[in-house]
């Protein structure tokens, strides 16, 4: 039986702003519990709303850096619930008239292939408190500073169908919200959450039943649960049962989700019209003033990283997935003047590190310019690919500049080609069974036998013999014997 | 529209109150009549009329992104129920 996954994502993202969206209250990030939140944030009675000015620019920004029609005219309504972390009882919401309409945003697949995913709508909202369940003599404490903290929630259309498309989607929409400046694209404190909706369906049949998976904040969670929600619905519909239509909640503790409510008991918002603000109406000449200030976008960047630099399709939407990681690339290839190699570092090595030390590449411990100063010698051949590895891991270590390592090891490359032809003459003189073998072999096995010879050498160089003349010379001299 | 004592148990489920069996008939009785006075303004035809947002047709001021709101905790928790390190103190939720 052959099954298809159909998925949509709902994209809560926080928007940078210095103040809430509807009080001048200070977002920033680690504060204090409850420094950060005013009277307005509070619902201290007689305060009312004010619209922030740079959460609709930052809105539009959106709107327009995914192609989609702006609401010129937008409204705000309040969405009814009652939770300790929403003071009001209510959020403020774009239900009818949201800012953002339909866009489009493309995905690269990995057979190279690009999707396009629509985005439905987005719409400006305010995000909630925290609440903090650990044992307060069996009460739970209330954080409110992130209550107020303008979000836009990015609705796509149910155009995804693999984990790995999903995943996709949410790299895309990451990449593109950092670089154009209206969120900060850290995962780790929530700046970016995800709602998933799943169903399954036998090929060519109706949309099944779907379920909502909240509060996934990262990749790798949305991921997994994804994944595992697929197997859930396969195996219930496969058993005879059918699919409930439910609100499930993640925990990434455990990897499991659990049923939050079903629809029967569903939440009724009784959603109105928030009579404290008005229609937000922007004109179009705003919209355009603020279209001429987008910034490069990944998809424009990728494509230039092919043409003006050479790389695969697939490497250059590695480094795009990252805006800070496209930067620090482009400044190393800059500097060192061979993208492909300063691409093979940036996706290798220096991944594989930062990966390894659950490190950010804006706190990546080698700059930039040093990155590219390494490679610069192994360009200029001062050292091999092998050695510049151990320079890494002592730039990594904070031991400085890599040519002051290279001084200081004692890691310079030998391409004299006097010294080389010395050792590799040893290395023949003391090996006159192997050279022997060497000379009655095959023709066609001979090339597999230069390995141990090639290594003799680079041991007696302690490694440090230039590996391409090695080879050379090493060929001249044992064809001469033969 | 009118509504049964099935709905008025669902109702008072989401509004979390408890409501008794005698109550529950009472309520569902002078919640339809609220009803039918909504039926009344229903019949009105409304169907090529914008909602109205302010009868002047005043549109949204902005605000500037500067922060003007200092930290008053101390204030607001003076008159909280409860707070401990800093946080509101509430019974403790179960979802």
């Amino acid at each position: 039986m052959t099954w298809e996954t159909v998925i949509g994502l709902e994209v809560h993202t926080q928007l940078a702003t210095k103040t809430k969206i509807f009080s001048g209250a200070s977002t920033e990030f680690g504060a204090a519990p409850n420094t950060q939140a005013c009277a307005i944030d509070l619902a201290m009675p007689g305060t009312l709303p004010v619209l922030n000015a740079e959460a609709v620019r930052m809105a539009v920004m959106f709107g327009v850096a995914i192609d989609a029609e702006i609401g010129l005219i937008s409204s705000f309504d309040r969405k009814n619930y009652f939770y300790p972390d929403l003071p009001k009882g209510y959020q403020t919401t774009q239900l009818d008239r949201p800012i953002v309409l339909a866009g489009t945003v493309d995905i690269q697949l990995g057979d190279g292939s690009t999707k396009t995913v629509r985005i439905h709508h987005a719409h400006l909202e305010e995000d909630a408190g925290k609440s903090l369940h650990e044992d307060f003599h069996g009460m739970s404490g209330i954080d409110l500073n992130r209550a107020g903290t303008p979000l836009i929630e990015i609705v796509s259309e149910p155009d995804m169908n693999s984990p790995e498309e999903a995943v996709a989607f949410a790299k895309k929409l990451h990449a593109l919200v950092v670089s154009i400046g209206i969120c900060d694209g850290e995962m780790a404190q929530g700046s970016m959450r995800f709602d998933v909706n799943v169903s399954v369906r036998k090929k060519g049949e109706e949309l099944g039943t779907r379920t909502e998976t909240k509060n996934l904040n990262s990749f790798r969670f949305m991921e997994r649960a994804i994944v595992q929600e697929v197997e859930r619905q396969i195996d219930l519909i496969e058993d005879g049962g059918k699919v409930k239509q439910e609100t499930r909640l993640y925990d990434g503790d455990t990897h499991t989700a659990r049923s939050m409510r079903s629809k029967e008991e569903a939440n009724d918002y009784r959603y109105f019209p928030c009579p404290d603000l008005l229609p937000v109406e922007v004109d179009q000449a705003y919209v355009d003033a603020v279209r001429a200030t987008l910034p490069e976008l990944p998809e424009a960047r990728r494509a230039r990283f092919v043409d003006s630099f050479g790389l695969s399709a697939y490497d250059a939407s590695v480094l795009c997935d990252e805006p800070s990681t496209a930067a620090y690339f482009e400044t190393v290839a800059s500097h060192c003047g061979d993208a492909k190699l300063a691409a093979n570092w940036v996706t290798g090595e220096l991944a594989a590190r930062l990966n390894s030390e659950e490190q950010l590449i804006q706190h990546c411990p080698v700059s930039a310019e040093q990155l590219a100063a390494l490679i610069a010698r192994i360009i200029d051949k001062t050292i091999s690919n092998k050695m510049a590895r151990e320079v890494f891991t002592a730039m990594w270590g904070g031991e400085g500049e890599p040519d002051a390592i290279i001084e200081a090891r004692g890691l310079k490359q030998v391409s004299d080609s006097g010294a080389i032809e010395g050792m590799v003459d040893t290395v023949i003189a003391n090996s006159t069974k192997q050279v022997d073998n060497y000379r009655n072999a095959d023709e066609a096995k001979r090339p597999k036998m230069l390995g141990y010879f090639v290594g003799q050498i680079m041991k007696a160089s302690k490694g440090q013999a230039n590996p391409q003349q090695v080879n050379e010379v090493l060929l001249k001299k044992l064809e001469a014997l033969l | 529209m009118s509504i049964d004592r099935s709905d008025i148990e669902k109702l008072g489920e989401l509004a979390r109150i408890h409501i008794s069996d005698e109550n529950a008939l009472a309520s569902a009785k002078s919640i339809n009549e609220v009803l039918a006075l909504v039926d009344q303004l229903q019949a009105v035809d409304t169907a090529n009329i914008e909602p109205l947002a302010n009868p002047l047709g005043a549109r949204q001021r902005l605000r500037r992104d500067e922060v003007s709101e200092g930290n008053q905790r101390d204030a607001f928790q003076a008159v909280a129920p409860a707070t401990e390190d800093g946080l509101y103190l509430v019974p403790k939720v179960i979802e």
